[in-house]
């Protein structure tokens, strides 16, 4: 019997073949908690004086979601978690490193692996066809400790992308469209496992971006390939022998498959209040303007070097509306560096941007740029829930780097292929 | 266990954790009776004061979609509601909820209304909607949850036995 990507590496970490439906033990490779879910988890453990991790070199606890922190009680829940590293031996990333979902692929994960994390977006680590996804402080906590969890073997949903994107239309726009097709909900308890030509070709970024927002169409792991898109990624972040090639197996059996022309895409933004909200660029010019408050790039979903690469290019020279507030945050302190090494960021920042520190920045709703009462920010962030942003009265829109730069030019919902 | 009798509280369809324990209450993730007072309040500011122990909350699709912020349940728990119906749940919030010892009903709420009072079941597998006069069968929980349920929540689980303990 073919086995699918989920069912092949839960089969690895159980120790027998396994299919979808059956409940398994199985190792964990990478844990990951950050400070918002980690206090929590730590304490789960001080409880029944389990505080130990099975496996230091690869749990990491992020301090990335109130970086710097704003709030005394924050800073307290900081101070714990660098207590918590230091008598486990658990890697700490301070703030300032980034987002817990940039730096485990940069520099923790490889193909093949079992990654759970105490943040729902964990499941980014499929773009590495990690079997990565998010769980609760304490089946997070007991997996750190113990190395291991319980899960449920997904039934999968196989994406076929076939076809070339239009200019200006990004791997985002499709993860977009997707969502908007099946529903949030729309593959509850599954994994979504990609493939097909434009698959192919997509590099990891683009990947990593459709990985990450799988949770909002309710599955538990977006999983791709490991090819030699992930051979090259690895090898760029000095990993190079974290490699190896898996595909599924030719006959495995798929519940659902989605097919999808990537060249019929266009430019999607997903509207107030749910991410399968979504409208195009065609519909959204027959609408009355949408003005825009604040445009965001950044986040784990599209705060990578390539995404601050395509916003620059749009905006260089330019300058954002007057009253459109432009803010940008580096996913990761390498992502920082090298958008300063290669003159993106003195693009975004001459266009008026206001750079922010490498984080999870305004995503959460924490600080960094909490929204007014009926204000409307466009954000290349994976999720526009009320209240998330901070202010229940907030409106918030999603969209790729390109859609949030025309926007910010124009100060409303703007399509980027009239930019570029 | 016991049967659980209450009021239901109705919501809809897509109760994000963010309506249930928002970031701008991040804060007060340490401190969980501060930010139980605030459960729900994205959805219905006055819910924590007008809500009684032992009450029932009631969703639509996709309940506790969103974070995996385990605080969510958590804080609907501690609040004092006894157990959460919903036509279906998010995998994270459903999973965090039994972790924590609440319970969480699959089931058809359309025949459940604002106020109605409830009887649940949850060894017969059955919501008595008492106000209405119907019966609404429910799906028990799978095994391994059911196991960590009885014990009080992963956490008494692992302490228990050390070690999962879920065949």
């Amino acid at each position: 019997m073919g086995q699918t990507l989920a069912e092949k590496i839960l089969s690895e970490h159980a120790g027998r073949a396994v299919r979808a439906g059956e409940f398994v033990i199985a190792s964990v490779d990478v844990c990951l908690v950050q400070d918002g879910t980690g206090p929590l988890a730590v304490r789960q453990l001080q409880k029944i004086k389990l505080e130990r991790v099975a496996h230091p070199a690869k749990t990491v606890l992020f301090l990335d979601h109130a970086a710097p922190s704003p709030r005394k009680e924050l800073s307290n829940d900081h101070a714990l978690l660098r207590r918590f590293a230091k008598k486990t031996g658990a890697v700490l990333s301070e703030v300032g490193d980034g987002v817990c979902h940039q730096i485990i692929p940069e520099s923790y994960l490889g193909p093949g692996d079992v990654h759970v994390g105490a943040d729902s977006h964990t499941c980014t680590g499929g773009a590495l066809c990690a079997f990565a996804t998010g769980m609760g402080s304490t089946d997070v906590a007991i997996a750190m400790a113990l190395g291991k969890t319980w899960f449920r073997v997904p039934e999968t949903f196989k994406i076929r992308v076939e076809g070339k994107f239009r200019d200006g239309v990004y791997p985002k726009d499709l993860v977009l469209h997707l969502i908007g097709t099946i529903g949030a909900d729309g593959a509850t308890y599954k994994a979504l496992e990609y493939s097909g030509g434009a698959v192919e070709e997509m590099n990891m970024s683009g990947r990593l971006t459709i990985a990450n927002m799988a949770v909002e169409a309710g599955a538990k792991v977006g999983l791709f390939p490991s090819d030699d898109v992930t051979t090259e990624y690895l090898r760029t972040m000095g990993r190079g022998d974290a490699f190896r090639p898996i595909a599924p197996d030719p006959e495995a059996e798929y519940e659902r498959t989605i097919e999808i022309d990537a060249s019929t895409l266009e430019p999607t933004v997903s509207f107030p209040h749910t991410v399968d909200n979504t409208r195009t660029m065609s519909q959204i010019r027959k609408m009355d303007p949408v003005k825009i408050d604040q445009v965001v790039i950044g986040t784990c979903t599209n705060g990578r070097l390539e995404d601050l690469q395509v916003a620059a290019s749009i905006l260089k020279g330019k300058k954002r509306d007057k009253d459109t507030r432009l803010l940008v945050a580096p996913a990761s302190r390498s992502v920082l560096t090298a958008a300063l090494k290669d003159g993106t960021l003195q693009a975004l920042i001459d266009a008026g941007a206001l750079v922010l520190p490498p984080g999870c920045g305004p995503c959460v709703g924490v600080h960094q740029g909490v929204l007014g009462d009926g204000e409307a920010c466009l954000t290349t962030q994976n999720r526009n829930f009320v209240g998330r942003m901070g202010n229940p009265k907030g409106l918030i829109y999603l969209g790729s780097p390109a859609t949030a730069a025309a926007t910010a030019l124009a100060g409303k919902l703007t399509d980027p292929r009239e930019v570029i | 266990m016991e049967k659980m009798k209450g009021k239901a509280w109705a919501f809809g369809d897509d109760i994000s954790t963010d309506h249930i324990a928002p970031g701008r209450l991040f804060h007060l993730r340490s401190n969980l009776p501060e930010l139980a007072k605030h459960v729900l309040e994205d959805a219905d500011p006055e819910f924590a004061s007008k809500m009684n122990k032992g009450d029932f909350v009631v969703g639509g699709n996709n309940f506790g979609l969103g974070s995996s912020r385990e605080h969510a349940p958590t804080i609907i728990r501690m609040a004092g509601i006894s157990a959460v119906l919903a036509k279906s749940f998010a995998r994270i919030f459903y999973r965090n909820a039994i972790n924590v010892g609440l319970p969480v009903i699959i089931c058809n709420t359309d025949r459940i209304g604002a106020a109605d009072e409830l009887e649940v079941d949850l060894d017969a597998g059955v919501v008595h909607n008492l106000t209405k006069k119907k019966e609404i069968p429910f799906a028990p929980l799978p095994k391994v949850m059911q196991k960590i349920l009885e014990d009080g929540g992963l956490l008494n689980h692992i302490g228990k036995y050390g070690d999962f303990n879920l065949d």
